[in-house]
C-alpha cells in the first residue's frame, strides 16, 4: 500500500505541471487541451486522494514502517486522533494543502466545465502551477530528507511503537481546527485564481466573481471554524487563561479572515453596480497572500508562536511564491488599468454601497493594524538591528476602536438600500435600533461596571444597535410575508429566510459576529484573574467566589506514557457551593530524548494544562494548575539514580530487558505520584472568572450557520436555470418579490 | 524509494496519461457547448439586475424605501433590465450556438 500512496504523490508533480502547461497552450485556442488539462486536474484530485487514504491506512494499520506514522503516532494513540494525526506533521500538512486544493480546483473546473472559455485556461494554469508548488515541495524531501516534507519516508527495521501524537494536539478542537484553517486557506486560491484568469483574459465584469462567489463564502467558513477552534483549544488547553493570545500564528489567520470578509462584501456592490474593480481583485490578491503568509508563518519559525513548528526548509520557497503572487498580481492589475474602471459611481453617501465602503476600510484598517502588530518584531530588526515586540498591549489599544465601529457598520448595512436613501426613510427605520443602543447605554450606565469603560459601553450599545436592527430586518421580511400571502410566523419566517438566503443567511452571520463581539468585549474587559499559591486546605477569594484547595489528585496512564498530578477545588458563592474544578497538570515521558533522564524526563519535557472550567451562560468559572515541584528536584534525582542503576548494564537489543527497564521506570513513577498524593508540595494556580466567554462560541456557531443558510442554493435560482425565454422571465420574475 | 514505488509510479503514469489525454485523441470541434463570454456576462448582470429589482421591492414593502424613493429607482433598475435583455437577444441572434440552442 505504501509504495501505491509514494507512487501516486511522485507522478502528482508531473501531472499538476502538465495541467498547468496544456492551459496556457488552450489557452491560444484550441479547446482540446484546455479539456486535457482540466482531466489533469482531476486526475491530480484522484491522485492525491489515493495518498492521503494510504497515509491515513499507515496510521490506522499502526505501520511504523512510515516514519511519519512512528513519529507521530503510537499503538495507544486513540483512533480519532491517529486518523488526525498526519497534519499534525509537516509533510502530511503540505500534503493535505495539495489535496484540498486539487479537489476544490476539479470542484470549480467542473462546474465552470461549460462557462468562461477565456479564462478558465488562465485559472488551471494557475491553480495547477500552485499544486505544483506544493507537490514540489513534498518531492523535495525525497532527496533532501532534512527538509522532512516527504510523507512516504520509511524505516528499516520499523520500530515497535511509536513516539506518540504531540500531547498539546490530544484535544478534538486541535483535531479539526488546522484541516479547517488549511481548507479556508487553501479555497480561496479559487476566487485568487479566477480573479489571475479575469486579469489576464481581460474579462473584467463580474462574472469571475458570480462563479467564485461561493468557494470565497466556504473559504471564509472554513476559515472562521478553524478561528474559532483555535481560540478555544487556547482557552481550554493552554492553560494561560485566555483564548486569543495576539500570536503570530493566530494573527496570521486572522488577517485573511477580515480581508475575505471585506472581499464577501465588496463584491457585491461590483455585482450590482460594476464599482470596486480594482480594489475586488487587489483584495483576493491580497487575502490569497495573506493565506499563504499564514502557512509560511507555522511553517517558517521566522517569527516566535507558541503554534509554529520550528524552522524548517520550506520556509524560503514559500516566501517566494509569495513574492511571485504579489509582483506577479500588481503588475497583471497595474497593466489592466483601465479595464478596470468603475462603470458607475456612487448615488449617495447614504447606501448599502456607502456603508459597504466604510465597512471595507474598516476590515482593511484592522487587517493593516494586526500585520503591523505582528510583523514589529522583524521590521524593528530590519530596522535597528533590535528584534522587539509590540505584543498583547498594542493590540488591546488600536484595534478596539476599529472593532467597536466595525459592530456599528454590522448593523447600519442591512439597514440601508441600495443606490440611495432619503433621510426621512433612514430615520424611520434607524430610530428603533437607536433607542435600543441608547437604552442599552443607560442601563449599562446605572446597573454595571461598564460606566469606567467608554470602550465597552461604546462597543455593548453599538451592538445592541446591530442586533436590533437585524431583528427588525427579520420582523418585517416577516410581516410583508404575512401580509402578501397569510400564514403563521414561523412559517413566514422560514419562507421569507429560504427565499432570500443570501440576505438573510448574511443577517444572521452579522448576529453571530455583533454577538461575540459583544462577548470578547465583555471577558476582556471585566475579567478576574488571580494567580494564587496554595497548598491544601488552603482557600482564596477571586471574585465574588471562595476558592478551596480540597485535595491533590494524580494519576498514571501507562499507555499514553502521561502522569497527571492535580487539585480539586471547591467553589462557593456566600456560602453556597457552586461547583468543583479540578485542572491538573500532565508530564510525559521523556524517553525520546536520551538526555533526559529516566524520571525527571517527565518534568523537564513536553507538559501539558488541563483545564479546571465550568461553563456558563453567565460567565465561566476558569483554573489551571502547576505544582510547585522545585522542592522535589532532589527527590526526582534520587529516583533517576535508582532507576539508572538497576537498568544501566541491561542489553539494549533485548526485548525482556527493555521491559523490565519499563517496569522499574513505572514503579519509580508510581512511588513518586503516591508521594505526590499524601504529601503534595504547594501549587500555583491561576483562576478567572470570565464573564460571556460562551458567547464567543455560541456567536461563532450562528455565524457559522448563517454562513450554511447563504450557501444554500435557494429554490428561485435552481428554477433559475431551466428557465426559457427572457422577456417572458422578466415579467415573471418581477412579480415575484 | 523502492522498486514497488518506481514501478506502481510508472503505471498510474500511464493510466494518467491515457485519461487526460482521450480529449488530445479527439479531432478539434466547434465550441458549441461553451457559453458565450459576452452573454455570460450579459446573463450575470441580468440576474443581478432582477435580485436589485426584487430587493428594491422588498425594501419598499418593509418600509425601507419610501414610495417617493422607490418609484424613480425601480423605473431606472427596469430601463436597466430591459437594456441588457435587448443587449442579450441580439448577442443571441448573432451568435449561431445561442440560436441552434434556441430553436432546439
Amino acid at each position: 500500500m505504501v509504495p501505491l500512496g509514494a507512487a501516486c504523490l511522485i507522478v502528482s508533480l508531473p501531472v499538476a505541471l502538465y495541467a498547468g502547461a496544456a492551459a496556457l497552450r488552450g489557452g491560444r485556442g484550441d479547446r482540446r487541451w484546455v479539456d486535457s488539462a482540466r482531466r489533469a486536474i482531476y486526475a491530480l484530485g484522484v491522485l492525491l486522494t489515493i495518498a492521503v487514504v494510504v497515509l491515513e491506512i499507515a496510521f490506522l494499520r499502526n505501520d511504523f514502517s512510515v516514519e511519519l506514522v512512528a513519529d507521530h503516532s503510537s499503538t495507544t494513540t486513540p483512533l480519532g486522533y491517529k486518523l488526525t494525526a498526519m497534519w499534525s506533521s509537516q509533510a502530511g500538512s503540505l500534503l493535505l494543502w495539495a489535496w484540498v486544493l486539487s479537489i476544490a480546483s476539479s470542484a470549480v473546473l467542473y462546474l465552470t466545465r461549460h462557462r468562461h472559455r477565456e479564462l478558465v485556461p488562465w485559472a488551471i494554469a494557475v491553480l495547477g502551477g500552485l499544486a505544483a508548488f506544493f507537490i514540489g515541495l513534498m518531492l523535495f524531501g525525497l532527496i533532501s530528507p532534512s527538509a522532512e516534507s516527504w510523507a512516504f519516508s520509511r524505516l528499516d527495521p520499523a520500530p515497535a511503537e511509536g513516539v506518540g501524537l504531540n500531547p498539546l494536539l490530544r484535544h478534538p478542537a486541535m483535531a479539526i481546527h488546522p484541516p479547517m484553517l488549511y481548507s479556508g486557506y487553501v479555497l480561496f486560491s479559487i476566487p485568487f485564481a479566477f480573479a489571475i484568469g479575469a486579469l489576464v483574459a481581460r474579462r473584467l465584469d463580474a462574472s469571475w466573481i458570480r462563479s467564485t462567489r461561493r468557494f470565497a463564502l466556504v473559504a471564509w467558513t472554513f476559515l472562521t471554524i478553524g478561528v474559532l477552534l483555535g481560540a478555544r483549544w487556547s482557552y481550554s488547553e493552554l492553560g494561560w487563561g485566555g483564548y486569543w493570545g495576539w500570536d503570530a500564528v493566530e494573527n496570521a489567520s486572522l488577517m485573511p479572515w477580515l480581508l475575505g470578509t471585506a472581499f464577501l462584501h465588496s463584491v457585491m456592490v461590483q455585482e450590482r453596480r460594476g464599482m470596486l474593480k480594482v480594489w475586488n481583485v487587489s483584495l483576493i490578491v491580497a487575502t490569497f497572500s495573506l493565506c499563504l503568509l499564514g502557512t509560511f508563518l507555522v511553517r517558517s519559525g521566522v517569527l516566535e508562536s507558541i503554534h509554529a513548528f520550528g524552522v524548517s526548509k520550506v520556509g524560503g520557497p514559500l516566501l517566494v511564491l509569495i513574492a511571485v503572487v504579489i509582483l506577479g498580481s500588481v503588475a497583471l492589475i497595474a497593466s489592466r488599468v483601465d479595464d478596470l474602471r468603475s462603470e458607475r459611481r456612487i448615488d449617495s453617501l447614504l447606501s448599502r454601497e456607502s456603508i459597504f465602503l466604510v465597512n471595507n476600510l474598516l476590515l482593511v484598517g484592522l487587517c493593516v493594524v494586526v500585520f503591523w502588530g505582528t510583523f514589529f518584531p522583524l521590521i524593528s530588526e530590519a530596522v535597528t538591528g533590535t528584534r522587539s515586540s509590540v505584543g498583547a498591549p498594542f493590540f488591546n489599544r488600536v484595534v478596539p476602536p476599529l472593532a467597536i465601529l466595525l459592530v456599528l457598520f454590522t448593523g447600519i448595512g442591512p439597514l440601508i438600500a441600495w443606490r440611495r436613501v432619503s433621510w426621512e426613510a433612514a430615520w424611520k427605520i434607524f430610530r428603533w435600533p437607536a433607542l435600543v443602543a441608547l437604552a442599552t447605554a443607560v442601563l449599562l450606565v446605572a446597573l454595571s461596571d461598564a460606566r469606567g469603560d467608554p470602550l465597552s459601553l461604546a462597543l455593548f450599545s453599538f451592538a445592541a444597535f446591530a442586533l436590533a436592527a437585524l431583528l427588525g430586518e427579520f420582523a418585517r421580511g416577516v410581516s410583508v410575508r404575512r401580509a402578501l400571502h397569510g400564514g403563521s410566523v414561523p412559517a413566514a419566517l422560514l419562507a421569507v429566510v429560504s427565499r432570500n438566503r443570501r440576505r438573510y443567511g448574511g443577517y444572521i452571520v452579522h448576529a453571530g459576529i455583533a454577538i461575540a463581539f459583544i462577548a470578547v468585549a465583555a471577558s476582556s474587559a471585566f475579567q478576574t484573574t488571580r494567580d494564587l499559591r496554595l497548598s491544601p486546605g488552603q482557600s482564596a477569594t477571586v471574585g465574588d467566589y471562595e476558592v478551596d484547595y480540597v485535595e491533590p489528585t494524580q494519576q498514571i496512564d501507562a499507555g499514553e506514557q502521561r502522569l497527571t498530578f492535580g487539585a480539586v477545588l471547591e467553589v462557593t458563592r456566600d456560602g453556597e457551593p457552586v461547583t468543583t474544578l479540578r485542572p491538573s497538570r500532565n508530564y510525559y515521558s521523556g524517553m525520546s530524548d536520551p538526555a533526559l533522564g529516566p524520571i525527571s524526563g517527565f518534568f523537564e519535557g513536553e507538559t501539558t494544562s488541563e483545564v479546571g472550567r465550568r461553563d456558563g451562560l453567565g460567565g465561566d468559572l476558569w483554573a489551571a494548575m502547576q505544582p510547585d515541584l522545585v522542592a522535589w528536584q532532589d527527590e526526582i534525582r534520587q529516583a533517576d539514580r535508582r532507576v539508572l542503576a538497576v537498568t544501566r548494564d541491561l542489553p539494549a537489543d533485548d526485548p525482556e530487558a527493555a521491559t523490565f527497564a519499563n517496569d522499574i521506570q513505572g514503579l519509580a513513577i508510581r512511588a513518586l505520584a503516591e508521594s505526590y498524593a499524601s504529601d503534595p508540595p504547594p501549587a500555583n494556580f491561576r483562576v478567572n472568572v470570565n464573564p460571556l466567554v460562551v458567547w464567543i462560541w455560541i456567536g461563532g456557531a450562528i455565524g457559522v450557520g448563517g454562513a450554511l443558510v447563504a450557501l444554500w442554493p435557494s429554490p428561485e435560482a435552481r428554477r433559475r436555470r431551466v428557465a426559457a425565454a427572457d422577456a417572458a422571465r422578466l415579467a415573471r420574475d418581477l412579480s415575484r418579490a | 524509494m523502492d522498486t514497488a514505488a518506481l514501478l506502481l509510479a510508472a503505471l498510474v503514469l500511464l493510466a494518467v496519461v491515457w485519461f487526460v489525454s482521450d480529449p488530445l485523441r479527439r479531432s478539434r470541434g466547434p465550441d458549441d457547448d461553451l457559453e458565450d463570454p459576452r452573454i455570460a456576462d450579459l446573463e450575470a448582470r441580468k440576474e443581478a439586475k432582477y435580485r436589485e429589482i426584487r430587493d428594491a421591492e422588498l425594501d419598499r414593502a418593509a418600509g425601507k424605501l419610501s414610495e417617493r424613493d422607490w418609484r424613480p429607482l425601480d423605473a431606472e433598475l427596469r430601463a436597466e433590465a430591459i437594456e441588457i435583455l435587448d443587449e442579450l437577444e441580439r448577442l443571441r441572434a448573432e451568435s449561431p450556438g445561442e440560436r441552434a440552442k434556441i430553436d432546439g
